[in-house]
This record gives C-alpha cells, sequence and structure tokens, in this order.
C-alpha cells in the first residue's frame, strides 16, 4: 500500500516506480482575485504533488494563501478570481474541465472536510440524508443501499452509535462527532484526494487528537492523497508526510516533515517554527519533558521510547519537580492580601424570559496573589472565560464569595457604584481584538477613555498618558489617531492591552488574548505581555485553551472542566505531576511541534486511554 | 518563485544539489530565494497615510460610484429648485390663471403648457416642489428621531422596556396609513388648520414604527459587541455606553432606511393629496396638480405627465441614494 511514503525519509521519491505518479499534481498555479478593479494575487506560482496515501501539509498564517489555492483545485472560489497554472488530477488538468465535469470530480474524485462543520453541514437535513444524497448524486444505487453504505461511513468514522448518528440532525452532535459525520461525508465515494481544510481548528484539544487519529487511519485504510491546510505546527507534526510552507502566497520551503522541523532552510521557516509555543519548553532548566512526567505519573510504559531511557526522563522530571517545590517552600507563602479570591463560588448566567439559569461555574477556589500569574485552563464550555468576567463584575456571582482586592463583591448589583470603584483595579483583555475595539473611535480616545471618565486626566495631562501607554505597549504615538480598522490584528491587541492597563489595574484579566491571532504575532503579543507584566508588576489571570501558551507564562496553573477546578497548582506540579485524569488527558492531547517526540506523545495517548476507558 | 537555477535543493545530509524545477521530481526540499521572499517585520506598523475613520472610508467609496453621483446630483437639482423657484419661471404659480389658456399647449413663454384652470404647468410644477420635499425631509426627521430613540431605548435595555416599546410600535404598524391618515385628518384640529406640518404629523405618527425596528435590531446587535462589554468593564454608564459607543454603530442602516424612506414620503404625501385628504388644495404640490389633472387625462395628459414626472424623479433619486448609501456603509452586503 503506501507505506514506501510514510515517513518520507531521505530520498525515497526518487526511487518511486514510475508507474506509481502522483494523485494530484500543481503546476505553476496562481490565484489572483479582483478588487476594486485590481488583480490582488492570493497564490503566486505554485508547485507542488500529492501521491496516494501521502500527507501534504500546506502550513502557513492568515493571508497567506493556502485556502484560496487550494479551494482552486476544486473550482469553488468566488467568481471575483482569476486561477491560471495547471491542475492535474491523475494526469487529467481540472482547470480546463467543463462545469458539469468539474462537479463529477468534486464528490467524487476528490472531496473536502471545511474547517467549521456546524456551517457546513445543513441544519434543516439529517446527517444520514446528506450523506445518502451525496452518494447517489454519484452512485446509481437504490436508497437501502446507500443507507447501508451511509451506516458503515459512520461506523468507519468512529461514531459511538451510527445508528443514532444517522438519523440526528447536526445541531444534536456534539463539535467531534459533527466534524466526523462530515469526514463520513466527504469520503462516501472513496475520494483519491481529500483536501483537509483546517479541519481541526474549531475543536477542543482533545476533540482535536481524536480526530487527528481518526484521519491518520483513513489514510491509511484508503490510501486517498490528503492535502492538509492548517496553520497549527502541532497538527502538521502529527499528521504531515510532506510540508509545504506558505506566506504571502508563495511556497517558500517544501520538503519532508523531517527536513522541515529538523533543518529548516528559509528565514521564515525558522521563524515561524521558533514562534510556535512548545508545552514544556523553557529557558534551559525549567523544560519540562511532559511525555516522560504523564508516564511517571500513570506508570506507563511505552514501546517507542527504550525502557531505560524513559525511567531515566522520568526520573529527571521527578528530580526536577522536587528542586522546584523546595524552591517554593523556602520562599513561603506571601504575607500579602490576595488581588483575588474566590470561596466556593458558582456563578449562574441568570434566567431569561423561559430560558432558566444557568450554573456555568460551581465551587470554584482559587486564589491570586500580587505579581502572580494565574492560567486558567480549559476546554470549550469549562467555565473559564465564566470566572474571568465574574472577576471583572460583567457576571453576579449566585453563591460563595469572590474578593477583589480585599472587596467581597459577591453582594453587588450589576451597575452599582461600589462594583464600578472595584472595576478602576481591575482589567479586562478580550480575546477578539477586532470586536473589542470601538471601530468608530480614534484609538486613542478608546484607550483614554477609561482615564477620562474616572477622572485620573484631562486635556494635556490625558494626551501624556495615552501616548505613555502606546509607548508601553511598543506601538507609535501617531497611531492615537487611527481607527481600528486601519490597524493589523497584533497591533489591534496591543491598543486593548493598553486600554486594560490604563487604570494601572492591580489584577488583569486576559481571555484568550491570543487565540484570534496568527503564531509569529501571537508570539510578539506575549512576549509584551510578559514585559508588561515583569515590569509593572500587576497580577493576571490568564484564561486560555491553549496549555502551550500558558506555560509560556504562568506561574500557577489551574485546569477547569465543566464548570468545576479539577486540578491547580504552580506551573512545574502541573506539567511535571499531573495527577487528576483529565490533566492527564489534556497534556497528552497537546500535539507537539515535532514529529518524533509527538509520535511518543501519541502513543502515550493511546495507552492513557485505554487505561482509563 | 525563483528562476530553476536560484532555487536552492537542500537534502538531508544538507548538502545543497542544485535541482531544476521541472526536471527533477519529487522536489525533496525546496527553498525560495529569500531575496525574492523577503520577511518584513512581523506586525509592523501600515503605512503613513493619515487616518481614515469608517465615515471616511465610506464616503471615499462612496463618491466613486455613479449611482451615487447621478442621485446627489439630481437630488441638490430638486433642493435648488425647491430653494430659489423664481429662477425657474418667471410666471408667478396661482396668478395669470386663465380660463382662457385651460387645457392649452405650449405656448411662448409657457413650455409645458397650461391645466384645467389655465395656470402655466411649468411654474407649478416648479412651486410644487417646496412643499414635496418639505414634508419628506421634516417626516423623515422626525420619524428618525422619534423611531429612532424608541428603537435604540427598546434595543439597548431589552425586558419589560422594550416589551412595551415594541408593542407600541407594533400597534402603529398594524394601522394601514391612509385609513389611519382618512381617519386623523377628521379630528377638529386637524380639520381646522391643514396645512404641511399637519401631514407630517401624521406621515410620522405613522411612519416611526419602521425606523424604530430597524434602529432595535441594529442596536442589539451591537450593544453583544466585546467593544460595549470593555466600556462597561471599564466604568462607562449605561446610558453613556449608548451614546458613544452603540449608537455610532447602529447608524448605517438607518441611515440608509431614512434615505429611501424620505422618498416614500414624498410618495404618500402625493397619494394623500390626490385622495384630498392631504394638503388642502391652495397648497402647491405635485399630489394636488394630480389630483386636479386627473379629469382631464385624455384631453390633456401633459397636465398629469410633468408632476407625475417631477414626482418619479425625486423619489427615484433618493431610493438610488439609498441604495448607493447601503453599498458605502455596509461593505459586507455589496454585491460580488
Amino acid at each position: 500500500m503506501s507505506t514506501q511514503v510514510i515517513g518520507g525519509t531521505g530520498d525515497t521519491g526518487a526511487d518511486l516506480p514510475a508507474s506509481q505518479g502522483p494523485v494530484l499534481e500543481v503546476r505553476n498555479l496562481s490565484v489572483d482575485f479582483g478588487v476594486d478593479k485590481k488583480w490582488v494575487p492570493a497564490a503566486i506560482d505554485l508547485n507542488y504533488e500529492v501521491k496516494a496515501g501521502e500527507v501534504l501539509a500546506i502550513v502557513g498564517e492568515s493571508g497567506s494563501g493556502k485556502s484560496a489555492s487550494s479551494m482552486s483545485l476544486l473550482g469553488l472560489l468566488p467568481s471575483n478570481s482569476r486561477v491560471t497554472g495547471e491542475v492535474l488530477l491523475n494526469g487529467k488538468s481540472v482547470l480546463t474541465m467543463s462545469p458539469a465535469r468539474l462537479r463529477q470530480i468534486r464528490g467524487n474524485d476528490v472531496a473536502v472536510i471545511f474547517q467549521e462543520p456546524m456551517t457546513a453541514l445543513n441544519p434543516v437535513y439529517t446527517v444520514g440524508f446528506q450523506i445518502v444524497e451525496t452518494l447517489r448524486l454519484h452512485n446509481e444505487i437504490s436508497p437501502d443501499e446507500a443507507k447501508q453504505r451511509a451506516l458503515r461511513l459512520l461506523q468507519m468514522v468512529e461514531l459511538p452509535d451510527p445508528d443514532k448518528a444517522f438519523r440526528s440532525y447536526p445541531h444534536q452532535l456534539s463539535g467531534g462527532q459533527r466534524q466526523r459525520a462530515m469526514i463520513a461525508q466527504s469520503l462516501s465515494c472513496d475520494p483519491k484526494l481529500l483536501i483537509a481544510d483546517e479541519p481541526t481548528t474549531a475543536l477542543d484539544v482533545t476533540v482535536q487528537a481524536e480526530i487527528l487519529d481518526l484521519m491518520r487511519n483513513l489514510r491509511t485504510q484508503l490510501n486517498s492523497a490528503i492535502v492538509l491546510i492548517t496553520h497549527d505546527m502541532g497538527v502538521v507534526a502529527d499528521l504531515a508526510d510532506r510540508i509545504a510552507v506558505m506566506r504571502q502566497g508563495r511556497i517558500v520551503e517544501t520538503g519532508t516533515a523531517e527536513q522541515i522541523f529538523r533543518n529548516p532552510q528559509h528565514e521564515y521557516t525558522r521563524a515561524l517554527l521558533a514562534a510556535v509555543p512548545h508545552l514544556g519548553q523553557g529557558d534551559g532548566k525549567d523544560d519540562v519533558d511532559v511525555t516522560a512526567a504523564l508516564a511517571a505519573a500513570t506508570h506507563t510504559d511505552l514501546q517507542t521510547v527504550d525502557h531505560d531511557e524513559l525511567e531515566r526522563r522520568e526520573q529527571n522530571v521527578l528530580a526536577q519537580l522536587a528542586d522546584a517545590e523546595h524552591e517554593v517552600a523556602s520562599h513561603g507563602t506571601p504575607g500579602v492580601a490576595p488581588v483575588l479570591e474566590l470561596i466556593d463560588v458558582a456563578i449562574e448566567y441568570p434566567k431569561q424570559g423561559r430560558v432558566p439559569a444557568f450554573r456555568a461555574v460551581e465551587g470554584a477556589n482559587l486564589t491570586v496573589y500580587p505579581g502572580q500569574v494565574i492560567g486558567l485552563v480549559g476546554e470549550s464550555g469549562s467555565g473559564k472565560t465564566t470566572i474571568g468576567r465574574a472577576a471583572v463584575g460583567l457576571l453576579p456571582v449566585a453563591a460563595g464569595s469572590l474578593k477583589v482586592v480585599g472587596t467581597d463583591v459577591s453582594g453587588f448589583r450589576p451597575s452599582s457604584k461600589e462594583l464600578a470603584k472595584v472595576r478602576r483595579h481591575v482589567g479586562m483583555v478580550f480575546q477578539d481584538p477586532s470586536s473589542s475595539l470601538n471601530p468608530r473611535l480614534p484609538i486613542g480616545e478608546s484607550i483614554g477613555e477609561p482615564m477620562y471618565l474616572a477622572g485620573e486626566a484631562k486635556g494635556g495631562e490625558l494626551q501624556k498618558r495615552i501616548e505613555a501607554l502606546l509607548d508601553q505597549v511598543e506601538l507609535p504615538r501617531a497611531y492615537r489617531n487611527r481607527y481600528p480598522h486601519e490597524l493589523s490584528g497584533g497591533q489591534k491587541q496591543r491598543v486593548g492591552i493598553a486600554r486594560a492597563l490604563s487604570l494601572k489595574p492591580k489584577l488583569m484579566v486576559a481571555d484568550e488574548p491570543t487565540s484570534a491571532l496568527d503564531v509569529s504575532v501571537q508570539a510578539k503579543v506575549l512576549e509584551l505581555f510578559q514585559n508588561l507584566q515583569r515590569e509593572l508588576g500587576f497580577a493576571c489571570l490568564f484564561v486560555t485553551h491553549d496549555l502551550a501558551v500558558v506555560d509560556v507564562l504562568a506561574d500557577y496553573i489551574c485546569v477547569m472542566r465543566r464548570g468545576r477546578i479539577v486540578e491547580q497548582g504552580s506551573r512545574d506540579q502541573i506539567l511535571r505531576s499531573p495527577q487528576d485524569p483529565y490533566t492527564q488527558r489534556l497534556l497528552a492531547a497537546v500535539p507537539l511541534p515535532d514529529p518524533e517526540k509527538q509520535r511518543e506523545r501519541r502513543e502515550l495517548r493511546a495507552k492513557l486511554l485505554t487505561v482509563s476507558d | 518563485m525563483p528562476e530553476p537555477t536560484s532555487s536552492v535543493a537542500v537534502t538531508e545530509a544538507a548538502a545543497p544539489v542544485a535541482r531544476t524545477k521541472t526536471s527533477a521530481y519529487p522536489i525533496e526540499h525546496f527553498v525560495a530565494d529569500l531575496d525574492e521572499t523577503p520577511l518584513r517585520a512581523t506586525d509592523s506598523a501600515v503605512s503613513d497615510a493619515a487616518p481614515r475613520s469608517l465615515w471616511g472610508e465610506a464616503w471615499r467609496s462612496l463618491r466613486k460610484q455613479p449611482l451615487f453621483i447621478i442621485s446627489a446630483i439630481l437630488i441638490l437639482a430638486v433642493i435648488f429648485v425647491a430653494l430659489f423657484p423664481g429662477l425657474f419661471t418667471s410666471e408667478p404659480p396661482n396668478e395669470n390663471c386663465l380660463l382662457e389658456n385651460s387645457d392649452g399647449g405650449p405656448a411662448p413663454g409657457h413650455p409645458l403648457g397650461f391645466t384645467v384652470q389655465g395656470c402655466d404647468i411649468l411654474a407649478r410644477v416648479v412651486y410644487g416642489t417646496q412643499s414635496s420635499l418639505t414634508v419628506g425631509l421634516f417626516a423623515t426627521l422626525g420619524v428618525v428621531v422619534i423611531g429612532g430613540l424608541i428603537g435604540a431605548l427598546a434595543g439597548f435595555f431589552g425586558g419589560w422596556v422594550d416589551a412595551i416599546l415594541a408593542r407600541v410600535g407594533d400597534i402603529f404598524f398594524a394601522l394601514p396609513l391612509i385609513l389611519g391618515a382618512i381617519v386623523v385628518v377628521q379630528l377638529p384640529v386637524f380639520q381646522q388648520n391643514r396645512n404641511v406640518w399637519t401631514l407630517v404629523v401624521i406621515l410620522v405618527a405613522f411612519g416611526w414604527p419602521q425606523i424604530a425596528r430597524i434602529t432595535r435590531a441594529a442596536v442589539i446587535e451591537v450593544r453583544n459587541a466585546d467593544f460595549v462589554t470593555a466600556a462597561r468593564s471599564l466604568g462607562v454608564s449605561p446610558l453613556g455606553a449608548l451614546v458613544k459607543h452603540v449608537i455610532p454603530n447602529a447608524l448605517a442602516p438607518v441611515i440608509v432606511i431614512a434615505t429611501i424612506s424620505l422618498g416614500t414620503f414624498i410618495v404618500a404625501e402625493s397619494t394623500l393629496s390626490f385622495l384630498g385628504i392631504g394638503l388642502p388644495p391652495d397648497v402647491m404640490s405635485w399630489g394636488n396638480d394630480i389630483f386636479s389633472a386627473k379629469p382631464s387625462l385624455r384631453s390633456n395628459p401633459m397636465a398629469i405627465f410633468w408632476p407625475g414626472l417631477a414626482l418619479s424623479i425625486t423619489v427615484l433619486s433618493f431610493i438610488m441614494l439609498g441604495d448607493a448609501l447601503r453599498d458605502a456603509l455596509d461593505p459586507k452586503a455589496r454585491k460580488r
């Protein structure tokens, strides 16, 4: 089958038999979009090919042209686009095909897995209906036969109850199940080429790991060629045989996964790899071998790693943990009052009309001391954002006590004067920089508004403060008069940080401040954030789903699941010796941007899951 | 893409072997030339150009649109005629009406002919502009102020405020304009002094719910945006957030609908005048002219054609302007 191309070591490509040509050949492909009567290039002169059973990952940041170029393979671009070059699918040119022939190819020879399964599946039809429709569109088979095949497909994508999934509407399935259903639909006609456009970006990390496993299994089962479009280096390391790195419409580097990760040549590839946060990576002695830590915590043995070697690594991890704990113990507990204290807090979303109140957080205990950075980690729906918003007084506390800078705010009404006073000590940075700034206000005004309202500064004094804040977040002062839409995502987030800092808060709540940003921009913003935190010494509640980001910033990590805090401890305790099974699973699911380490991690995760089942 | 010769291929042993793109298959490790794919500083400044607000951006895209240019010129012309009617006709509109000229064709000094009363059609059309435009303009203004205020409050505060205001709006929405106008006009207050302003009051009373609905929907959409939450968390009062953060961002659809409804209010004025319940007959307006030309439709169709044409062009310009504004203010809705 396809085994000879998997792994892609050395010069395997050269001694392939000539008969096994690539499934997809792309030659000098360029894509332009007509904007305001001008052609704007989205992809420039691309060349690549994919063989059967091979995964080619096209990696790039937003605007690199990775999606546009891949959608052009199927003629799925909007009408204001222009495609030139040559695309050969099994030796036949796709770009010159008639629309009728192209329709035949779509779904039959080539299938696409989209990023957001909720919008890619039609919400008014059942999953089964949609798969049957695809099957009968391309094959002359009876409805019964189609149903049987649809059920087999749903089984193949490892849905727990294929019969039930067949009868379900998309909204009745969870995110991961929906993605599986969509994969089943795209596999319905044994495609020779599968284009996966960010297939796991909308999913939680544990679900992402499952979908990646599924795709790996399917690749060997079906022997189809896969083009994987993603921005996530961890996903690439997990799945890809070959990698094409794109930037501003051009491929800057292609090679096997090994070559790109071990020996990147282009400056951009190096910068990109350096910018990816690495779970467990510190500066030198802070490095945590998370795989070994997990193996130690769960007493698992790995096939891919020599037993003695693993033992040595485990010992190493635990020894460092002891060191770290010793160091903490020698410092003693801080003798200062905490800036944020949650005691048995429950938070509810109040009932609206006939919708009953929803308890999003239950029994939460958490203490943040001045100058401390706490990472609040969890998957979607875990209640992490809820805690963040309650700390700013945006959500009422239903039970327990929530103290901000010594004041218990749990009894305050949402728009009371007392709460307003407390809010001055808390700054908040939001997830989406584009929607958290008023698009009609110049950014200087956005930054200055809280100071003006609080009566901190007026007139010239206010202007000076705004300039100082812009300096702090490393934006040019002239930006004061600019509007949010003129700034890039990273710059907007800097403005968001400056605004949160404007009242010199004692506590900063950062709600996924970098998850909407590209990796290289994220690295810059995180660095800035870290510097500011050190310089100004505010305490920080850093809410995120990304463990690797938390690892960069936080000295204390708090893991949440379904509204409860399942484990909290210092970074070393959590990474070196995770105790809660959920924390272990979460850590094991984070893909490492390194193919070799990721292989170990994958095995460990599989072991973990069999143990806990 | 680099030329084949300049591309660098690196094998596993990192020994560079020059390969051409076409002859070597597969390309093992291709690296683009750095000169041709330069790295710019990550997340750097855009340009040194002057800052441009979203309104500024809208204006820039607007002034390039033919639809906007045509409609704006027409509207400016109509406004000019309304302000300085004397420049366009030497005839006073209501004097010099000689019955001997009744339904007469074009004559020297009277290029468009005469009405059934023997009045100059051009003069009547020119002077009629004033009342039509006044009604349209002030009805729109009133509707935007009242409907916008009610819609914004309902949308922003929600809850019972919304429930009450929305129901009141629905009640007015359910009343047909013409039926309602017939009833209201019978009220003694309106009977005694019927003029342009009574008509404006009637149109506003029945027209505000539409704007209120649009404003309410736009405000609800903006109210939940992060920047409003951010403002609230930074100590902005609810009313402050509404005025400074919500309303400026909810204005675009209101402006578009208001422009279009300006046209429809002019039509409504004509309709009501035509039915005899709008402006009193002694006020010159296109609707009254159309009404009075009705009996002589066969013998002198021009008497109904000219005021009708003026009405159509004015209304069409406002609707076109509304469309152009929609394109400029809401780029996402633009057709591909």
